[in-house]
């Protein structure tokens, strides 16, 4: 005899209720980003022109444009960049070519650059003012400021570029060590050319990182908004500009507005650049931070 | 030119100098942070940045308590706000959104990752804090700080949550369709649980990023020295505090400063070491 069976209605009822649920969320979500942007935008659209780009800032910033101040980040950044990148990219090739994964220093190593990820950037701002700014003598200046950055970009430098290095297949180093070519050889003509976008990718996520930093600079750069004359003179970042006008500046919000807007535009082109060096070539995924 | 043995060995020395060097940046700061703490650690007992009658630094009363119960409290605030919605943006990528919807959204959020902390605080002055002030003044409390945080943290708990969910191997997820569970009944019978670790893993990343900020928080918390009574009282946290007091500090109450670096800075580690204990269980 058959028997009629009831469908249990409830599985599905739960289904759509939770998709309802994810799909508000969802939206909240970009709803925020949007609100973000737009009150950006609409706070600086009006102020932005290329005078505001190259000018000097007046009357504590009130007046006058950002000129010195992207100089000086750009300063601090090259700084950075050129203390940080040949380290960073010796440890990677060393730790993806060099010593097998689980070796003891390896592992050291890697651990050494995990911790040194998590660390609070306030806490290199610390250490920045401590040890490059009075210890080291170099005082309030773009070389101290852009020396405590380099210690923070280590670890995003090292992993994307230890990532590259080794998504590049095994059979090309074999190829390689048939032909005869030496291992220094086989890292300089082969394996860095080919890891090149992933390593290119990296350095655009390290600028990003660098240009959005203000913590770190807080008492490492300094808060000086002349024109920088020399690496040893102090140097005001974009994102310390953008801080002191709107939290010391009365009557600042609108130059704040458009200096956040200025970073935030920047920002976006250098990270979707990024991503489309990363993803683009179907590289290993290396965005994980 | 690259061609003798010689060289092969020159460059792997090279290579090691880089990579030994990297590592030794930690130590120096974990050094740097110490030697300058010390004047304070060697005089008085830790206990007195607990027992003392209130931070009045210039006056020697080091009293930590209301900074480290105001970065608890805004984290967990933000933590409870951005888990719910991380993980469910996490889920709309993965097993919800319409495949033209999936990818831009991940990309929206990865790029939400990269806005800098200045720029949020300065939207959270300038937007929120008037609006909470409408509510209940005055305004920049601990509630502007959760809703700035859950924002910065927001993106890290999709990311991760994202990729934990990815390794889940494909046919655990084929087997329970084929069983007949319902969606919902896959994701929280299944996807969960295998990617509990990862999942759990971001979480505490997230947990240590919230601690750690310091520019949003500092704009938008009122930095007021107390024990919140509420959401709508103003707060201030370690990092905040350090960047508000450091540019006067001298003698021990800098020293003090330094201390609460190296708290901070334990506090993340512990965090980050627990992070990468629990993920490496994941399926990879």
């Amino acid at each position: 005899m058959l028997e009629v069976t009831t469908i249990n209605k409830w599985p599905h009822y739960r289904d759509r209720f939770v998709q309802l649920v994810i799909y508000l969320l969802v939206f909240l979500v970009s709803a925020v980003f949007a609100w973000i942007l737009f009150d950006l935008a609409r706070g600086g659209l009006t102020h932005l022109s290329w005078e505001f780009l190259i000018e000097s800032p007046r009357d504590a910033g009130r007046a006058g444009g950002i000129g010195s101040v992207l100089v000086s980040t750009l300063l601090i950044l090259l700084v950075a960049l050129t203390a940080a990148l040949p380290l960073a990219w010796t440890t990677a090739a060393l730790l993806a070519e060099y010593v097998p994964t689980t070796s003891q220093f390896g592992v050291t190593v890697r651990f050494s650059l995990q911790v040194l990820a998590g660390v609070p950037s306030i806490v290199f701002g610390l250490f920045g003012n401590a040890f490059f700014s009075v210890y080291l003598g170099l005082g309030f200046s773009i070389l101290s400021g852009g020396l405590t950055l380099a210690c923070m970009l280590l670890p995003i430098l090292v992993s994307t570029a230890e990532a590259g290095l080794r998504a590049v297949p095994q059979s090309y180093r074999l190829s390689a060590a048939a032909l005869g070519m030496s291992r220094t050889a086989t890292l300089f003509h082969l394996l860095l050319p080919v890891a090149a976008p992933t390593l290119a990718a990296g350095l655009l996520l390290g600028i990003g990182r660098a240009i959005a930093e203000t913590a770190a600079l807080l008492f490492t750069s300094g808060y000086v908004d002349r024109m920088p004359g020399s690496l040893l003179d102090s140097g005001r970042a974009l994102a310390l500009h953008i801080f002191d006008l709107s939290m010391n500046v009365p009557g600042g919000d609108t130059p704040a507005y458009a200096s956040a807007l200025v970073l935030v535009v920047l920002l976006l082109c250098i990270n979707m650049l990024a991503m489309k060096l990363a993803y683009g070539l179907q590289r290993r995924k290396i965005m994980t931070t | 030119m690259f061609q003798s043995v010689q060289n092969d060995a020159l460059t792997c020395w090279v290579l090691r100098a880089g990579a030994v060097i990297s590592a030794l940046v930690m130590l120096l700061i974990l050094a740097f942070l110490l030697i300058e703490s010390w004047p304070v650690l060697d005089q008085i007992t830790p206990a007195r940045f607990f027992t003392d009658t209130s931070w009045h630094p210039i006056e020697g009363t080091y009293n930590l308590t209301p900074m480290l119960s105001g970065t608890l409290l805004a984290s967990m605030g933000a933590l409870l706000l951005a888990i719910p919605l991380g993980i469910t943006s996490a889920l709309f990528i993965v097993f919800y959104a319409p495949t033209h919807l999936a990818l831009p959204y991940k990309r929206m959020i990865e790029l939400l990752a990269g806005i800098p902390s200045v720029v949020f605080g300065f939207w959270g002055l300038t937007t929120l804090v008037p609006l909470i002030n409408q509510l209940h003044p005055p305004g920049a409390s601990l509630l502007a700080a959760i809703l700035v945080l859950t924002l910065m943290i927001l993106p890290t708990i999709t990311l991760t949550t994202y990729s934990a969910l990815k390794a889940v191997p494909s046919e655990f997820l084929h087997n329970a369709a084929a069983l007949g569970l319902s969606r919902w009944g896959m994701i929280h019978g299944i996807a969960f649980p295998a990617a509990r670790s990862g999942i759990v893993a971001g979480v505490i990343l997230a947990a240590g990023r919230a601690i750690g900020e310091t520019m949003a928080v500092l704009m938008v918390a009122g930095n007021v020295v107390q024990h919140p009574e509420g959401l709508f009282d103003p707060i201030r946290t370690l990092a905040a505090n350090i960047a508000l007091e450091m540019a006067y500090a001298m003698g021990d109450h800098r020293a003090v400063l330094f201390v609460s670096g190296l708290l901070l800075m334990l506090l993340v580690m512990v965090l980050s070491a627990m992070a990468s204990k629990i993920g490496k269980n994941q399926y990879a």
